[in-house]
């Protein structure tokens, strides 16, 4: 590997917060695990591919951007002039080189650019192409979000690229197609890119947009002002070029007799990994991270233990992060950590819980019971949903998770955040009900 | 623990306490019969740990006829308190450290360095130590009730000890000779022909007290270990079986625990996960007639106990032995690493600045300062990955340590680390040469409590004194002493004293031959600690004292 790009390849490294103490008869070890990436910056990285990037490059990527044509879009007509506005904003942010294309989306996926079943290179030329294609956008039809990601899959799939993402963009529900449908979809594109979601308006199911995003390891958010899209296209963009590494993942190896009870993200949000494990070996399991630029990600990792006596130790799990390969084999990114296990008749060391894992227990917490609460306002429970929305701005309190404290104040009036003391509001704007859902999930670290 | 175990030691001169003595002076000297042991180290009295076997209530240990008085100054030494008749004196409490122990026999003379002020006199002027040479020749006064120590009767290995060999040679019986030394440390402390009484314990026969027999009586309600000294082998400890024993561990590749994986390269099994032992779960080492063992214990996930030890000659040419045991400090962030650091620093500085003729009180004080500084220094180092939580503290450890020359004995320490004597006549008192830096400690010595309230207090346990960058002030204690008699040093970790307490509860689990077989004394002193539930990481060091010349086979 030539020199000049050593630098830029990002380092992976694992670190393993736990309290490894267990009192006699204790089998539930608790750790929470950071990965972070480190040194890779947004100029190539050669850890997945075998490219050599000169600096100032990027890794290859390929990007499909999916916008809803869907008749509603005109309702305003703004949010048509602003989607548009948007993608091209987003093809400008593309780096030079990388493959695109953008997708017509209504009940069935059109290419607006370049067509043919092919990715254009993005540079000068191709750029302003690709926006001179956009004015051909218009509104009418309907939505089936699953065509629309198939269609991505195959054009991404195209092109011999370290990186394949997604942009996808909808203002209403997937109305022209089974949830079944979309499901497949889902099901098949998982793992052969990875997919950001946005809702514009308010017309749209906050559990599709995030279903899709969580299924295929990217974010969701809303736009509640069409305004906004440009930014946060821009955004997004700019931070799928940012990606390094595609299709990290996870690897948890357990000895004989002990068993993963869960395994999730919990930043910088909240997502379950636990039923996405991949055998990957005698009790090696793997779970898939998606692509990673410089960032730096929480997993939240329970294991049980078979019962030992006290004075004993032993290795809980060992955490190491993957690459599959092409041929079937892995590489390994070299970071590893240990979860152990010690049992001690010391009360004090066993019964103290590591801040890292109760701070995540709580934040956990904190997004299910916000979708609780939502939940049992839509069905009526307004006993219920005040009960959970109130726990929600404790926990929020308490662990300063300021902005989910400030999307819970638009729903509820906060008697007193300590005891998570609150009103339901009588009237709450729909766009704050799906922005507080939508982000429910959103964590904070550890205080330090 | 239960506070029935408690002791009621009465503080010399203080008179609180349920148990006064009978019939002793109390001005400001230990009492012969003080259950406080010896050493008079102000704040004396205290004693310590309630110890978690139940055995040791009500043990009345039938005293010697010696009332031994240890003395703070050396003139005193001949103090004798003829027994107001000790022997079978009923404890006045319950427990074993109200055992009328005599007083020691020997005339320590403790510098002020034992106040907890720290008044560590470096120079060589020690208050106190009248012998700034460190050739002992301090004329030194028969210890009361101590006549010559000549030769124990006859045994065929007698050997003439004028170089008395430890190791492979015949070895002379403890407990002969050195009663007093003659100023000249090179000569022979040991008497010539000085064999191993067979079977029986090395009782100089110049005392005038029956020797117990192994496990008499005595303060004996602890027979849990068999008295070792019936067989009586008088070879060396064969130092082939420490080395064979790392060996072992060393190639060993397939899983401890299931047999069945293969142990990975960080010490976990690839299949169960079971954590292989380590080397430091079970240490053992020999250096001429030093011998330490350290263990994990039963309840411990790691050793976190270290030691050093080792022996040199002083200028003069007379030897000098050295011993230094640590125990890390487990609220602390990688305590293993602080005790490892602490013993290796402060015995490699006692092993180069005791041939140079530094005086070994002195030695001993900047020993305990490097092992400090060494501590210190590790606090600025990262933490390893596995260690991040849950403990933040800087590296601490304890530190205990003891130099012993032909005529003296120095110890020192930081923290409730202890060293015991044992005198070879067993029908002399033992005693305890520290005084710990704990809590409780230092309540009693304020006289702000009496034992009894200190001891049950949660707080009598916690340690006052340690090394560690977040030492509030490094206190570093040391005494010096001149037994008027050979002995064992007994150097130790609260793993071993926790099952232990009492001197005379030391003295009955050492074996009688300790003196001759260092290493296995302290198998069996770690062995006692296993056996009483081993909750702590258990570390020994097992000295003679006089230091026997060294000749052949003390390699």
């Amino acid at each position: 590997m030539a020199n000049f790009s050593k630098s830029n390849v990002p380092q992976f490294s694992v670190d393993v917060y736990q309290n490894e103490y267990l009192p006699e008869g204790g089998r539930e070890v608790n750790a929470i695990v950071t990965v972070t990436a480190t040194g890779g910056g947004t100029i190539g990285s050669a850890v997945a591919a075998p490219h050599l990037y000169a600096p100032g490059q990027g890794p290859s990527a390929a990007v499909a951007i999916m916008v809803d044509c869907s008749g509603s879009m005109d309702y305003p007509p703004t949010k048509m002039r602003n989607a548009r506005d948007a993608t091209a904003a987003a093809i400008d942010t593309l780096r030079d080189g990388v493959h695109f294309a953008v997708i017509d989306g209504t009940h069935v996926a059109k290419e607006v650019y370049p067509g043919g079943g092919h990715l254009a290179v993005a540079d000068a030329t191709t750029r302003e192409q690709a926006k001179q294609a956009l004015r051909r956008l218009s509104a009418g039809g309907g939505t089936a979000i699953g065509t629309w990601l198939r269609l991505a899959d195959r054009l991404l799939s195209t092109a011999d690229v370290a990186i394949r993402h997604g942009i996808l963009l909808t203002d209403g529900r997937n109305e022209h197609e089974s949830p079944q449908d979309l499901k497949a979809a889902l099901d098949s594109c998982a793992g052969r890119f990875t997919c950001d979601a946005r809702g514009v308006g308010t017309d749209w199911e906050v559990k599709e947009v995030t279903g899709i995003a969580s299924a295929l390891l990217g974010t969701a958010d809303i736009v509640a002002d069409p305004a906004g899209l440009a930014a946060d296209f821009t955004q997004m963009m700019e931070t799928a070029m940012g990606k390094e590494v595609a299709d990290v993942a996870l690897r948890l190896w357990t000895p004989v007799g002990t068993g993963i009870k869960f395994v999730k993200q919990v930043a910088p949000t909240v997502e379950e990994l636990t039923d996405r494990r991949i055998e990957s070996g005698p009790r090696s399991g793997d779970y898939p991270t998606g692509s990673w630029g410089d960032e730096s990600r929480d997993y939240h990792v329970c294991v049980e233990v078979p019962a030992a006596n006290i004075g004993q130790e032993m290795l809980a799990a060992r955490v190491s992060l993957v690459v599959p390969q092409p041929d079937s084999s892995v590489q390994n990114l070299g970071a590893q950590g240990l979860v152990r296990a010690v049992w001690t008749d010391d009360m004090a060391a066993s019964t103290s819980i590591n801040p890292q894992v109760a701070h995540y227990t709580g934040q956990a917490e904190l997004a299910q019971v916000i979708q609780q609460g939502l939940d049992l306002r839509k069905a009526g429970d307004m006993d219920g949903a005040t009960a959970k929305l109130g726990r929600a701005v404790q926990l929020a309190s308490v662990s300063g998770n300021a902005d989910t404290a400030k999307l819970l104040a638009k729903v509820v009036d906060v008697v007193d955040a300590v005891t998570g003391t609150v009103r339901l509001k009588a009237k709450v704007a729909e766009a704050d009900e799906m922005t507080l859902e939508t982000r429910s999930t959103k964590t904070v670290r550890v205080k330090k | 623990m239960g506070g029935s175990q408690m002791s009621g030691a009465p503080l010399p001169g203080s008179g609180f306490g349920a148990a006064p003595v009978p019939g002793v002076d109390l001005t400001g000297t230990p009492v012969p019969g003080s259950p406080a042991s010896s050493a008079p180290l102000p704040g004396q009295g205290v004693r310590s740990a309630p110890l978690p076997g139940a055995d040791m209530s009500g043990a009345p240990a039938p005293g010697s006829p010696f009332s031994g008085t240890p003395t703070p100054s050396a003139d005193a030494s001949g103090a004798h308190a003829p027994g107001p008749g000790f022997t079978g004196t009923p404890v006045p409490r319950a427990d074993m450290s109200g055992a009328p122990a005599p007083g020691s026999p020997f005339s320590g003379t403790p510098t002020p360095s034992a106040d907890a002020s720290g008044a560590h006199t470096p120079g060589p002027g020690f208050t106190g130590t009248p012998v700034p040479g460190a050739d002992g020749s301090g004329a030194h006064t028969p210890g009361p009730g101590f006549t010559n120590a000549p030769t124990p009767g006859a045994d065929a290995s007698g050997t003439p000890a004028t170089g008395p060999g430890f190791g492979g040679a015949p070895v002379p019986g403890p407990g002969v000779g050195g009663g007093h030394l003659p100023p000249a440390p090179a000569a022979a402390h040991l008497p010539p022909g000085s064999p191993e009484p067979p079977g029986g314990g090395p009782v100089p026969p110049g005392a005038p007290v029956p020797p117990p027999p192994p496990g008499a009586p005595a303060s004996g309600v602890r027979f849990d270990r068999p008295a070792e000294p019936e067989e009586y082998p008088l070879q060396a400890p064969d130092p082939r079986v420490a080395a064979e024993a790392a060996a072992v561990a060393e190639t060993a590749k397939v899983c401890v625990a299931c047999r069945a994986g293969r142990v990975d390269d960080d010490g976990y099994c690839e299949n169960c996960g079971h954590a292989q032992p380590r080397e430091r779960d079970h240490m053992e080492q020999e250096s001429g007639p030093v011998a330490a063992v350290s263990d994990r214990g039963l309840r411990h996930h790691r050793n976190e106990d270290a030691f050093g030890i080792g022996h040199t000659a002083l200028p003069d040419g007379s030897p000098a032995l050295v011993a230094i045991v640590c125990d890390g400090v487990s609220s602390a962030t990688r305590p293993d690493e602080a005790s490892l650091a602490a013993s290796r620093a402060a015995s490699q500085s006692l092993l180069t600045a005791l041939p140079q003729g530094t005086h070994p009180q002195q030695a001993m004080h900047e020993a305990i300062v490097a092992a400090s500084h060494a501590v210190n220094a590790l606090a600025g180092e990262p933490a390893t990955a596995r260690e991040h939580a849950p403990h933040q503290n800087a590296p601490a450890c304890t530190l205990v340590g003891a130099v012993v020359t032909a005529g003296l004995l120095v110890v020192g320490w930081v923290g409730d680390s202890r060293v015991y004597w044992v005198p070879a006549d067993r029908g002399s008192a033992p005693a305890r040469l520290t005084e710990d830096d704990s809590w409780a400690a230092q309540m009693v010595a304020a006289g702000l409590m009496n034992e009894a309230e200190a001891y049950a207090d949660d707080r009598a346990h916690a340690i006052t004194g340690w090394l560690g960058a977040d030492a509030y002030e490094l206190e570093p204690h040391t005494a010096s002493f001149k037994p008027d008699r050979p002995g064992v040093v007994v150097v130790c970790t609260d793993g071993l004293w926790n099952y232990a307490e009492a001197a005379e509860e030391m003295a009955e689990a050492l074996p009688l031959d300790a003196a001759v077989r260092p290493l296995h004394g302290a198998r069996v002193l770690v062995g006692h600690a296993l056996d009483g539930g081993g909750h702590d990481n258990v570390t020994v060091a097992v000295l003679p004292f006089p230091a026997p010349a060294q000749g052949a086979g003390s390699a």
